[in-house]
Order: structure tokens, then C-alpha cells, then sequence
């Protein structure tokens, strides 16, 4: 919502200046998003006279003028063909900034000509898109003085942000009214007396629906022998100013009305309307040529204003062609009605029109003010294009808008934290134009005024008053404490999430954060991209699908990152994807990828292509910091058909799934355009049970005796799973066995085709006393045999 | 008898004379080895009378004594010089560039969060969450957004396939549904915080179609509008660690709140960039007010009996503010540079103990 300061005291009395002014709209909540001081870029711009406009003796449309600036006489070689002795135009020495193109203007020779600065268009300084030649001032503007002043183009604009429950606010008189509620001026009165008609109004209005609240009221009244045409400077001056284009008289007082008053009219050619009008919902077929040269098909849920032979126009959202106002008018038919603000947002919104009234009548407008808006409206019509008025004729009443509503001025206290006199704030509703009553202590009935539909219960009642008092006068005050310190602020659940993510990172990978979203045959390539989760209007077809999984959307990442010189990425992320559409079908994921090298070759370390088994300590990293211990982990061949299905596995706890990690499938990469090689994990976090019962550790016992170390290797078939080894031996006396590390896997000369060596180092850990020569010999012989029994394979000798 | 004073210089002679350890030993060997001169010299003390044999014992004890501080000495002396010749050997090349470690980080965005639930956290508010996939009652009709209202039109929500019954599903258009869901669940007081993607349908320069918000809400019987602008000043301070910054309450309109308020932080425009403090400008960061009387009543608490404020603040928006990013979009870009750059260490964990300013 635009104003101007000027426009703005047509209706405040008021001696604050803008700033003032700026600052009491902000803190009553309308939020002042611009101002444009139109002034001070057109300062430079002066009132010149042009002396003499000859030829240029060296072109033959260009003109050579001396003008007069007040306090010289300058020679300025001019183009327009407009420029003529005797006129008054605008002149910009040199060093003017021109706000059209942002050059600074300079001294010139043109064509051997001296030119000392220039006399400008319209264009030129923004206010205007044609180019007719330079602009003619009226003759006796002094000289030398800043144009825009002359002009009274120096008027401040403002652009106020105005929440959807003000649509009170919508009219320059509105903000008028808060700013005088808040003590900066006082409230003009506004000349709302009736036009006497002069004869009966000729056309009738039958209201017909679609249903009651469609349009409880309809005013409409006929001038005639009128004569359309521009309308004066000053309408013109003030519609441009807040960015509408002046058309003609008739249409300027209306949206004029619009904006100045928050009241919505609309004019018809009386003479192309056929009948007497109906207003119903619109029939099966039926459409409307509008204003805005655009057909739209209606539907019986709009509310639309018909004659006998056609729709005229859609009700509160815009007219139509056929009865348009144009010059050749020369009578018109003025509506002023209420339509059903629901209604009128959903057809606008179905026929995706935007006009100035849609937005009014779909805030709701002041029930009480239709009558006013046609009476302000015929005296205008009147004053601007002659005619005579008939008398008003009203359809349907004015609807039930009466309410009111307990407040207790205590509340401002309690509910608002301010401490203000009854008193005061009974003057503040007051002065908003609520009527009070006091039928008992400590207690009002407040009924609203009938332009602020939007308040609405105590609450409401008390926001007015911290409002308009201020609230900055509110005190801060500290949300009481709890007694002692505060209760953790995450679950255990939620630290740990932290805990996995500072894991990752401190393992290298680095952290993203991407979408939600992905595109859909993606998706399909990662499990799923079932309908449900679907977005029905992306915002591009990219993102059109929930994520079943992040995989993706950092294979994406990588790939743009190796595009860019990064080929080595590490990335991971800790996001939600998605598997339906309800609350539990949003899975928490740590999900991780190496693409590339371990890193760039350098002088100690030339790195290696990542593989499977830099995954997996990422994957077992991640779930020990969700508090999943590595050993009590199982391995599944089964993964998802994105990995690779030999260089992958799942991670289960028990029968629940905890996660996958390995290498990506060639396939999915190839699909992806991503350079391989790529490894990958995911770690449904949320899925590792918590801890239950008693916290802290299990008491530490530490053995006083030297643990032993002995080295065994098997011969075992090559397709053997190294950990199945392992676990045997670790099986052979869980007592006694402290560690087992793997430290050789050996296929090549000395071990048949088929077959591989594994070496492991066990260690020994006596608690009761020294191992003897004797018990040693007999574990190893032990372990020998168990492994044995459980790989099918042998001792290497 | 034989004086020991020449056998004494013969002997300290050789002693100082040996240029290694290796000819130290030898010379040790032939002086106090098995049959070294000394040695020999005791075990000729036998065939002496007592008193001859007195004297002649402490004398070879005290010149052995002697021998053996200087050997002590030399030996010292030479393992000095040898070292030195070691040192004077060995060399590694310091100047070459160490083995790189870990360089992963934590997101900005992250690290924002991790600071506001520190900050939150300390005033005792718990973290509460909710799914992205909403269903209307919860992103909508709970907090007193009907069909028709204009504030639905402007959130510009992404929608999921109707349903059988008609209904659709949305992608959350706010944390606020986690308001509902929390004061349907737990009675009253109820103090949480609910950081979360969100997601509108916009996208250019200034709006990306996910991002992230953090909600809040108190509830109990006697918080009011002075418990939110301290609560919510306190915060602003504490989280871009400037005592002094100027926070502003305005009155606006929320549909879920009654009364309003836009809160707007102070900055400075001068010389084309933004700072953060005092600087006679403002920025708008959050807003708030107090929950309206419908979202209590629609979530089954008693508004004659509860009240209580919530906020919402876009966590982009202030993580951009406070680290000096300068445009949204880079954020979901995930350039690897940009993601070092703008990222944090692994063990910087944020804490009010430790301090909020980076």
C-alpha cells in the first residue's frame, strides 16, 4: 500500500514530520518498507527558460538554445523537437546524475558546438516511459528553483506493508485514522453528504447468489451527460505517484476512491448495459471478456453482475470489456457492493486475477462505508465530468457486523506485561473508534468500530492497546528460572544424533545439507519413488519427489564438486529421508560417501582409490558413536541393488537393520553421470537401541599379569569371510582371549589357486596367574583345532 | 717399595690419551680388568706383612678410586663428542609438508543450531521435533489457519497427492505444527524448541524451497509479553555475542498469535555492508507473540487457565548474519570450498560456558 506524505495530510492534521511519522507506523505495526524521496534525486533539476531555440548550424535536427537558468545564460545543444523560444523546461547542468541511465552528465562539443548542460525528458528522470521530447513546464514557475518542487514532485512515497488483518489500512484515510488513534494529528472530517438525485435510478439489482452471503449489499446509482475525459493534474499527479497510470476521469475516480478510501467501485457504460442486472453465480458456460483483455470461463461458485443478454463483470475481482468506461461515455452506472471475501479470494484465485479490489474484498471491507464510497464517488463524478445524478438505489441491507466482547483492562498486565491505567487504555480503544461500556468493575464491553472486523476477543483488545501504547513501553523481564540448573535440552536420542555427526566429520568427511527432495526417476533408482510422496506442484522438475535416500542427492554433489576440480570429495550428511507419508515414515539417516582418492598424491603418501572397507570403518564409526559396539554388529550379504552386490554388506543388530555400507552399483553411477570409484553408507541412527538402566561402567579390573602374544596363520578357501575366522577364534576361551588382530592376508606364490593365507595375532590376557609353557601350548592347540573345525581350512606350517 | 706416583701418570695418561670409547674400554681392561696393571698390583698385596700391606692397599685403593673418576670423565667426555658427531650427521628436512589429517567439517547450519539449542537450552527449554510431512489440522487448522485465509495463500505450500478422503498432505510450511503436536502430547508448562527443515514453494535469490526454522513456545499460567521480549532479547545477545545489540518489538500479525510482534535487530547499512549492532538501522530477524486463545483450545488446553508465547526464526537467515554469508543460495550449492570455508571443527562443539561468538 503506497501514499504520500501530502496525500497523506489531505486526511491528517498534523505538524509531525516524516520521520516521525515513519517511525509511529513501524511501531504500530505498519511496517513502512520504503520511502522514496523523490525530491532529492531531482534536486539538481532546475526551472530553465529556453531564450532562443535556433538551428544548429552543423545538423539539421538539432536545435541550439540559450537558456536561462536564473543565474546564467548557458548554451545547450538540443535535439527534442519540441524545443522552441520562449518555453519552460528543465535543465540539468553538467555533473548531473541522469536517473534514467545513471550517467553523469558532462560538458560537450557537439558538432563543433559547445553544449553546458541539457534540458531533459520525462524519460530521462525516471517519471515517464515515452520519450516525446523534453518537458514543458507551465510558464511562471521561477527560475533557477528545483523543478520537482515546482512541480510538487518532491513528495515523499511511502510504501506501507499492511498485514492481512488490516485491511482497514488499505486506504490512505485508514492509516490516517491509526496514525490520529496514536495522538500524531488529528483525523480530518470527510464530506460525506449525499448527491440528491435527480431522477429515479433506471436500472434495478435483483441479487440472486449464488448464495446469501455472496453479496448482502448492493448500491448502484446512474450519472448522466457526463463527459468523460483526463483527469485533472493533481488526481493524475497522486495515482502516479503511487504507480497507477492515469486512464481517464471516470476509471481515476475510482481507483482513486480505492486508495485514498478503501472502497472498491466499479463504473459501467450505463448505456451498453441492456437490462436491469442480476447478480447470481455464474452459469454452466458462461465467460467474461475483462478489463484486462483477458477471457476468463467461469463457474457457478463466482459471483458475478449479468444483464439479460451477458455477464457484465465478476463480482469484487474485475469488469468487463463490454461495459468498460471510455471517452465516448456518457453515462455511467457506479456500483457499490459487498462480496463474500471468501468467496471473492477463491475466484480470484482460481482465475488467477489480481486486482486492487480482489485484495480489498477478500480482506473485508467497512460494511458501513458503501453508502459514503458511492456518495464520495458522485460528488467527484460530478465535479470532474459534469452530468446529473439519480437517486440511489440499494439492494440487500447492510449485514450484521455488531459484536462485542469482554476486556479486562487487567489483562493488559497479565497477558501484555504492561502496566497501564484503565483509564488510558479505555481512551485507546476509544480513540480506534470502539464504542465502551462498563457494566462492572474491572470490566468493559468493547464493541469494535465497523472498518476493524479483523478484532476479535480480549486478546485481541489487548494487542490495541500494547499497540498503540507502545511496545517498547513494555519491560523485558527474564522467563523465570527453574530452581537449580536446567534439564538437559536434548534426549538422549537427539545427543547422540550430534555425537555421530561431530564422528563423521572428524573422520573427514565434510557435512552437507541438501534437499529434501529429488527428482523422481532418481529416486526410483534408490528403493522407491512411490506416488504418495510425490510433490504435485515442484518447483521445478528436478525436485519433485521425497528422497528414499541421501545417496543420491551426495552422488549429485560430488559429481558437481569433481566438475568443479574437487574429484577427491568426502561428504556426508545426517537428514531424514522418506519412506511414506506419515509420521513414522521419516527415518533419521547419517548417510556418507567417498568418491575419488583417499587424497591428492603427495610425497609420503601417493593414496589409494577409496574402497569398501573405508565405508565400512565410516559406517561402524558412526553406529559405535550412536552407541553400537562394532563386535556386536552382524554382516548380511543382502543390500540394497544401489551397491555393489559383492562389495557391500548390510550391518545388523540381531534382525534389525542398522545400516549398509560398501560400494556404490557401476549401474547407478553410469545412470548418474558420476566418475567412479564411489563408496557409500547409510546409518539409520535412530534405530540403535538405546542404553537402558543404570549409566556409567562396569567397574575396570586390570590383570597383574604380562599378557602373551602368539602369531597363527590358516590356510583357508579364498571366498572364506576373513571374520568368520576371526569369530571362531575368538570363541576358543573368551576368558583368556583379550584381542585378536588380523595382520596378514596372503594369496600368491606358496598357497594354492583358490585358496588364501590369513595370519592373525592373538592376545593373551591370565588373570590368576602366569601362563605356563604347558598351558599355552595346550590353547594354541585348541584354537588350532576350532579354527579348523569352523573354516575348513588348516594350519599354514 | 715401588712409588705408584709413575705408574699414577702412566696411567691417568692413557686414560686421557684414549680418542674413543672403544680405546677408553681397552685402556680400562689393561688398568682395572682381570689383568690390568692395578689389579695385578692387589694381588700382590698378599705376600706383604700387615702394616706394609695396610699402607699399600689404601694407596692402590685410593689411585684405583682415582682411575676410576677419570675413566668416568673421559667416558662422559668422549659419549659427548659422540653424540655431537651424530647430531652433526643426522638431518630431516622440517620444511616438508606434514601428512594431512582429517579436514572434514560440521555445517554452518549445524553449528547454528547446536548454538541455539545451547542458548535455549540454558533458559530450559528441551528440544522437541516433528515430521516434515504434515497433514493440514497440524500446519494449518490448529493454529487457526482456515482454507480461505489470506495467510494460507501466501505460504506457498508444496502439496502430496490427494487422498481417498480428499485430504492432501503437506510438506511442512513451518515448525509451528510441532506446537501443536507438543501441546497435544504433555500438560502444561511447557517450554521446547523445535529446530527443522521447512519448506515453501519459492525459489530465487532470497528464498530456497527447504530451509530451516526454529520454533518456540512457553507455556504456563502467568508468562506474558515481558517474558517474551526478555527471553527473545536475551537470546538475540547471546547468540551474536554483543551485549549491547538493540532488539525492537513491533506489532505485526500472525494468525497462530494474539498479540504479535516482528522482532528487528540493529545493524548498520554504512558503506554498502551490514553490520550487526548498534548502528541506527534495523533488520527484522523472527517473529512472535502470544499464543492466540484458538491454538491453545484447538490443542486441548484451556485458555481461560494457559497462555504462554511462541516464535519462529529462519535459522539460514541468522547464520548468514552472524557468519557473514552473503547469499542463501551458496548454502544448498555444497561446494566443497564453500563447506570449509564457512564450516566448523569437528570438536568445536557451541556452549554457553565456552561462549557463543566465533
Amino acid at each position: 500500500m503506497k501514499t504520500t506524505l501530502a496525500w497523506l495530510k489531505t486526511h491528517l492534521d498534523t505538524a509531525a514530520a516524516l520521520g516521525e511519522i515513519v517511525e509511529t507506523l513501524v511501531m504500530r505495526g505498519l511496517e513502512v518498507d520504503g520511502i522514496e524521496d523523490r525530491g532529492c534525486a531531482l534536486a539538481p533539476f532546475i526551472v530553465a527558460r529556453v531564450v532562443s531555440a535556433e538551428p544548429h548550424p552543423n545538423a539539421d535536427k538539432l536545435r541550439l538554445c540559450l537558456v536561462d537558468t536564473g543565474s546564467e545564460m548557458v548554451q545547450v545543444v538540443c535535439g527534442a523537437p519540441n524545443a522552441r523560444t520562449g518555453m519552460l523546461g528543465v535543465f540539468a547542468p553538467p555533473g548531473t546524475v541522469i536517473p534514467k541511465t545513471g550517467m553523469v552528465l558532462k560538458r560537450s562539443t557537439i558538432r563543433g558546438q559547445a553544449s553546458n548542460g541539457m534540458l531533459v525528458s520525462a524519460a530521462e528522470l525516471d517519471l515517464a516511459e515515452d520519450h516525446e521530447g523534453i518537458i514543458e513546464l507551465p510558464q511562471g514557475l521561477p527560475l533557477g528553483q528545483p523543478f520537482a518542487a515546482a512541480m510538487g514532485l518532491d513528495d515523499p512515497v511511502l510504501d506501507i506493508k499492511v498485514t492481512p488483518n488490516r485491511g482497514d489500512c488499505l486506504g490512505v484515510r485508514g492509516i490516517a485514522r491509526d496514525l490520529a488513534a496514536s495522538g500524531l494529528g488529528k483525523l480530518k472530517p470527510l464530506d460525506m453528504s449525499p448527491v440528491p438525485g435527480r431522477f429515479a435510478c433506471p436500472i434495478a439489482v435483483h441479487l440472486a447468489g449464488p448464495d446469501d452471503k455472496a453479496c448482502p449489499l448492493f448500491i448502484g446509482r446512474v450519472v448522466r451527460n457526463l463527459s468523460n475525459r483526463p483527469s485533472p493534474r493533481w488526481l493524475q499527479d497522486r495515482l502516479a505517484a503511487i504507480g497507477l497510470r492515469p486512464i481517464s476521469a471516470l476509471v481515476d475516480i475510482t481507483n482513486f476512491i480505492t486508495f485514498d478510501l478503501n472502497r472498491p467501485l466499479h463504473v459501467f457504460d450505463a448505456d451498453k448495459i441492456a437490462s436491469d442486472l442480476v447478480v447470481r453465480g455464474a452459469r454452466p458456460g458462461e465467460s467474461l471478456a475483462a478489463l484486462n483483455g483477458r477471457t476468463y470461463a467461469l463457474d457457478a461458485e463466482m459471483t458475478v453482475i449479468a444483464d439479460d443478454s451477458a455477464v457484465l463483470s465478476l463480482g469484487g475481482v474485475i469488469g468487463g470489456e463490454s461495459t468498460g468506461c471510455t471517452e465516448a461515455t456518457r453515462a455511467v452506472y457506479i456500483e457499490a457492493a459487498l462480496f463474500d471475501p471468501v468467496r471473492t479470494a477463491a475466484t480470484g484465485r482460481k482465475l488467477q486475477i489480481q486486482s486492487d479490489a480482489r485484495y480489498r474484498f477478500e480482506r473485508g471491507l467497512d460494511p458501513e462505508f458503501t453508502r459514503p464510497g458511492i456518495e464520495i464517488a458522485t460528488q467527484l463524478i460530478l465535479e470532474l465530468c459534469g452530468g446529473e445524478a439519480s437517486a440511489v438505489a440499494v439492494s440487500g441491507a447492510v449485514p450484521q457486523w455488531r459484536r462485542s466482547y469482554r476486556f479486562r483492562p487487567a489483562r493488559t498486565l497479565s497477558l501484555g506485561g504492561l502496566e497501564l491505567a484503565a483509564p488510558e487504555q479505555r481512551r485507546i480503544l476509544a480513540a480506534l473508534g470502539c464504542t465502551l461500556s462498563e457494566p462492572a468493575a474491572e470490566e468493559l464491553v468493547v464493541e469494535p468500530p465497523s472498518w476493524r472486523g479483523d478484532m476479535e476477543g480480549e486478546a485481541d483488545l489487548v494487542e490495541e492497546v500494547l499497540r498503540i501504547h507502545g511496545y517498547d513501553r513494555i519491560a523485558p523481564l527474564a522467563l523465570p528460572r527453574e530452581a537449580g540448573l536446567p534439564k538437559p535440552a536434548l534426549s538422549p536420542a537427539q545427543r547422540r544424533r550430534g555425537l555421530v555427526r561431530r564422528t563423521l566429520a572428524a573422520r573427514g568427511l565434510v557435512e552437507a545439507v541438501t534437499f529434501s527432495f529429488m527428482p523422481r526417476p532418481l529416486a526410483e533408482f534408490f528403493g522407491a519413488a512411490p506416488k504418495s510422496l510425490a510433490i504435485v506442484n515442484p518447483i521445478s522438475a528436478d525436485l519433485d519427489q521425497m528422497r528414499p535416500s541421501i545417496l543420491p542427492n551426495l552422488l549429485r554433489t560430488a559429481q558437481r564438486n569433481a566438475d568443479r576440480g574437487e574429484a577427491n570429495g568426502a561428504l556426508f550428511e545426517l537428514g531424514p529421508q522418506y519412506r511414506d507419508d506419515t509420521p513414522e515414515g521419516q527415518d533419521l539417516v547419517a548417510a556418507g560417501l567417498r568418491v575419488g582418492r583417499t587424497g591428492p598424491k603427495r610425497w609420503d603418501d601417493l593414496g589409494r582409490a577409496v574402497d569398501a572397507l573405508l565405508a565400512k570403518a565410516d559406517a561402524l564409526a558412526a553406529l559405535a558413536a550412536a552407541g553400537a559396539a562394532p563386535e556386536s554388529l552382524q554382516l548380511a550379504g543382502e543390500v540394497p541393488e544401489w551397491y555393489h552386490p559383492g562389495r557391500a554388506a548390510t550391518l545388523r543388530l540381531g534382525t534389525k537393520v542398522l545400516g549398509y555400507f560398501g560400494e556404490l552399483h557401476p549401474g547407478v553411477l553410469k545412470e548418474m553421470d558420476v566418475e567412479g570409484p564411489a563408496v557409500g553408507f547409510e546409518i539409520f541412527v535412530d534405530h540403535v537401541p538405546l542404553p537402558r538402566g543404570r549409566r556409567g561402567r562396569p567397574p575396570l579390573k586390570l590383570s597383574a599379569f604380562q599378557p602373551v602374544e602368539r602369531d597363527f596363520a590358516f590356510i583357508v578357501d579364498a571366498a572364506l569371510p576373513a571374520e568368520s575366522l576371526l569369530r571362531a577364534a575368538r570363541g576358543v576361551d573368551r576368558k583368556l582371549v583379550a584381542d585378536i588382530r588380523l595382520f596378514d592376508v596372503y594369496t600368491g606364490p606358496g598357497i594354492e589357486a583358490g585358496r588364501k593365507s590369513l595370519a592373525i595375532t592373538v592376545v593373551l590376557q591370565p588373570e590368576e596367574a602366569t601362563l605356563t609353557d604347558a598351558a599355552l601350548e595346550a590353547f594354541s592347540q585348541r584354537l588350532i583345532a576350532v579354527v579348523e573345525k569352523a573354516t575348513g581350512g588348516s594350519l599354514r606350517r | 717399595m715401588e712409588s705408584l706416583d709413575h705408574l699414577r701418570d702412566e696411567i691417568l695418561r692413557l686414560i686421557r690419551q684414549a680418542a674413543s670409547l672403544d680405546a677408553l674400554e681397552q685402556a680400562r681392561v689393561a688398568i682395572l680388568g682381570r689383568k690390568g696393571r692395578i689389579t695385578e698390583l692387589m694381588k700382590g698385596l698378599g705376600a706383604l706383612d700387615p702394616a706394609a700391606r695396610r699402607e699399600r692397599g689404601q694407596a692402590l685403593n685410593r689411585l684405583k678410586d682415582e682411575v676410576e673418576e677419570a675413566i668416568g670423565h673421559a667416558t662422559r667426555r668422549l659419549e659427548d663428542a659422540a653424540l655431537r658427531a651424530r647430531l652433526a650427521e643426522e638431518r630431516v628436512d622440517v620444511s616438508l609438508p606434514v601428512r594431512a589429517e582429517s579436514d572434514g567439517r560440521v555445517h554452518a547450519l549445524t553449528q547454528t543450531i547446536d548454538e541455539i539449542v545451547a542458548i535455549f537450552g540454558e533458559m530450559g527449554f528441551n528440544v522437541a521435533e516433528g515430521p516434515d510431512i504434515e497433514d493440514d489440522f497440524h500446519n494449518f487448522a490448529a493454529l487457526n489457519i482456515p482454507p480461505e485465509h489470506p495467510a494460507r495463500q501466501e505460504q506457498d505450500t508444496f502439496y502430496l497427492p490427494e487422498q481417498k478422503d480428499g485430504s492432501r498432505k503437506v510438506l511442512r510450511t513451518h515448525t509451528s505444527p510441532v506446537q501443536v503436536r507438543t501441546m497435544l502430547a504433555v500438560k502444561p508448562p511447557i517450554r521446547i524448541i523445535v529446530p527443522g527443515r521447512i519448506f515453501r514453494s519459492d525459489h530465487d535469490a532470497t528464498h530456497s524451497p527447504m530451509f530451516h526454522q526454529v520454533e518456540g513456545l512457553v507455556i504456563d499460567q502467568s508468562t506474558h509479553m515481558g517474558h517474551l521480549k526478555g527471553c527473545l532479547i536475551e537470546f538475540c545477545r547471546a547468540f551474536f555475542d554483543i551485549g549491547d545489540l538493540p532488539v525492537r518489538f513491533r506489532p505485526s500479525y500472525f494468525p497462530f498469535t494474539e498479540p504479535s510482534a516482528e522482532v528487528d535487530i540493529g545493524c548498520s547499512r554504512a558503506g554498502g555492508g551490514l553490520t550487526i549492532g548498534a548502528g541506527g538501522d534495523w533488520l527484522e530477524i523472527l517473529g512472535s507473540g502470544m499464543v492466540h486463545p484458538k491454538v491453545l483450545a484447538n490443542c486441548g488446553i484451556d485458555p481461560a487457565r494457559y497462555q504462554g508465547f511462541a516464535f519462529g526464526m529462519g535459522i539460514e537467515r541468522i547464520a548468514m548474519l552472524k557468519y557473514g554469508i552473503p547469499d542463501l543460495r551458496t548454502i544448498y550449492d555444497n561446494d566443497l570450498r564453500w563447506l570449509r570455508h564457512y564450516g566448523f571443527l569437528p570438536l568445536d562443539v557451541p556452549s554457553v560456558t565456552g561462549g557463543l561468538g566465533r
